[in-house]
């Protein structure tokens, strides 16, 4: 190790002379620009390199291409430094400027962008679509048999989507149901019609409520592990392994997880709409004192026979929505994990569009039927 | 050993790993040479990631000190190790560059984080970077996904050469490379070494890449260590050794054996 001594750099602007004193180093990098900069605009004349020490290599790198961008070559004193000969060597047969790096691509029009962005889009769309129709044929030839359903594999899915998140639906379903009967006994109690808060709360977390928010829980939560996981395993070129085994990754990988959820989102909303209907109760007993057997007699007038139905029909869909979305965006992961990200992302935004979307269309549909 | 006593770079006392009940490395002292190549070959499981890690810094030992520079990496504050760190340069065995950034971008990584630099200035030295490992110029705006796995691992060097280290860790430089480009990887480790007076500590199981460029060469084996030159460890009677240099892919380096 040569004993280094601190870098100086000083530029002599009127005689356009650049002295260099003690090693430079990487560190010092950022000192040489300032001084290299400051001497190209001095018209770079000469560099006096008497006093300089050793240079690493990215600075004799910047000084050897600042005194190839002078005008006239500069007149040197001292001894240059020791790794020139190494780039001379290195660039032997190539230019040393740095113009024949290609340019950034300019950013195109407003009309390009936009048929881009709208190309884009119909590829996805396109993809969406493949994506469903290959899953159906998968699904039609895992009927079959046994073995190519994976029960074991949709049941450890069920059991992570499902069992883990019975707590927090739970609670989530308890909590917005009181918030809900709240405002409705508040609204209500000017008129005298509290008992009705009953109704609004039945009706409000059989039909929609309960079915929706635990989509959207489990949107958030297995949504995004779906994409992940899958994003992960494409990124490890694991599915491809698993292809190159002649194993389709569809039934395999994107089946029971899809089937997982179709048969778990019902049972979670079965356990909120029992959390929410309890959560009714417990609020209308301390809040307007409706003892528990009122509310149920009033509970049993509030609902027809088809409204626990009507609620618990759209629960598969939503469960086969956030499957298909989570799992096609975390096969969609490509190269970077950016990417992985921005999939996740994307999986849990357009699961809960759907989801939303989807019961919408479903409102309108039951109206329709009378349901 | 060598004859003029060589200036010790890296100094390794005693070094102990555990996992839990398990000990990797039971005592493992070793010195690197400014300015040579020094190899460290082991059995899968031996514990040369971990013997790795541990002179990067990355972990510290059960106990045992590793000197780099003179200095104790194993007890100094966080400021003094990024010191250190500054110092060397690491390749990962997958080259562990960022996928979501250009080639260039990983080179520039370092300096853009630790120099204040204006970017044309970064983009001349990202290509000064590129040029030096044997990377085309245009290749700098490629995303790792798009490169062969020649091309990854000279990135990768590229990006460890960015600080100018005077100390180079590679991780099975040249694993999963054909010969071709493997040589063609030595050569570079050689030039480089030779023209910039590089340290290099590299572990590696190709027995071309070990027999062309190293100096000594460290043999992990029973949680100790075997250093020597090549050709002494080639003719070392540790079973382990033998099976390792003589086995049917080691036939080659009996050759080097008899040769000294």
């Amino acid at each position: 190790m040569p004993k280094s001594s601190a870098f100086q750099a000083r530029v002599d602007v009127a005689e356009g002379r650049l002295s260099l004193a003690g090693d430079c180093r990487a560190a010092d990098l950022g000192t040489l620009e300032a001084a290299l900069r400051e001497w190209a605009g001095a018209g770079s004349r000469s560099v006096d390199l008497s006093a300089a020490g050793g240079f690493d290599i990215g600075p004799a790198w910047l000084l050897r291409r600042a005194m190839a961008d002078a005008a006239t070559a500069p007149a040197v004193s001292g001894p240059l430094p020791a790794h020139f000969a190494y780039l001379d060597e290195m660039l032997d047969g190539a230019s040393a400027r740095t113009a024949d790096i290609a340019p950034r691509p300019r950013q195109p029009a407003g009309l390009v962008r936009l048929g881009r962005a709208l190309e884009v889009r119909g590829e996805s769309w396109y993809e969406a679509l493949t994506y469903g129709g290959k899953l159906i044929s998968t699904a039609g030839s895992a009927w079959r048999s046994w073995k190519h359903l994976r029960i074991p594999s949709v049941v450890r899915h069920a059991y992570e989507t499902g069992y883990q998140a019975v707590p927090v639906v739970a609670v989530i379903a308890f909590l917005i149901s009181v918030i809900s009967a709240y405002i409705s006994a508040q609204q209500l109690r000017p008129y005298g019609g509290e008992i009705y808060t009953v109704d609004i709360v039945a009706l409000g977390v059989l039909r929609e409520l309960g079915v929706l928010l635990t989509a959207i829980m489990v949107a958030g939560r297995t949504g995004s592990a779906y994409a992940a996981e899958l994003g992960v395993m494409k990124l490890n070129d694991e599915v491809d392994a698993l292809e190159s085994m002649g194993i389709n990754p569809y039934e395999v990988l994107v089946l029971p997880r899809v089937l997982g959820l179709i048969v778990v989102l019902p049972l979670l909303t079965i356990v909120a709409d029992f959390m929410g209907l309890f959560g009714g109760a417990m609020l209308t007993r301390y809040l307007i004192d409706l003892p528990w057997p009122q509310f149920y007699m009033r509970l049993d007038e509030a609902i027809a026979p088809t409204t626990f139905w009507a609620g618990l029909v759209k629960a598969p869909v939503f469960g086969l929505l956030i499957g298909l979305t989570g799992t096609l965006r975390g096969l969609q992961v490509r190269e970077s994990s950016r990417e992985l990200g921005r999939l996740t992302t994307v999986a849990v935004v357009q699961s809960i569009f759907l989801v939303i979307f989807a019961d919408a269309l479903f409102a309108i549909f039951f109206l329709e039927i009378d349901f | 050993m060598a004859s003029a006593a060589p200036a010790v770079i890296i100094s390794v006392r005693d070094l102990v790993n555990r996992f839990g009940p398990q000990t990797v490395h039971d005592g493992v002292s070793f010195d690197v040479h400014a300015g040579e190549v020094f190899g460290i070959v082991g059995g899968s499981g031996s514990g040369k990631s971990v013997l790795l890690k541990t002179m990067l810094g990355l972990r510290k030992p059960d106990s045992g000190v590793v000197e780099v520079d003179g200095r104790d990496i194993t007890c100094v504050s966080d400021r003094e190790l990024r010191e250190v760190k500054r110092r060397y340069g690491v390749t990962f065995q997958h080259g562990a560059l960022f996928t979501s950034l250009t080639v260039t971008e990983n080179v520039i990584l370092p300096m853009v984080e630790l120099l204040d630099l204006d970017e044309a200035t970064l983009q001349s030295l990202a290509e000064l970077r590129l040029r030096m490992v044997g990377l085309p110029v245009a290749a700098g705006a490629k995303f790792p996904a798009q490169l062969s796995g020649g091309m990854i691992k000279r990135a990768a060097l590229a990006r460890a050469l960015a600080l100018d280290p005077a100390l180079l860790f590679l991780d099975e430089p040249t694993a999963g490379l054909d010969p071709i480009a493997a040589a063609a990887f030595d050569d570079l480790v050689l030039y480089l070494r030779r023209t910039l007076g590089l340290t290099v500590v590299m572990v590696t199981h190709d027995l071309d890449t070990l027999a062309r460029t190293c100096d000594r060469v460290a043999v992990l084996v029973d949680g100790k260590v075997i250093v020597d030159t090549l050709p002494g460890i080639v003719r070392n009677e540790h079973p382990w050794i033998r099976e390792y240099f003589h086995g049917a892919r080691g036939r080659l380096m009996a050759a080097a054996g008899e040769g000294a």
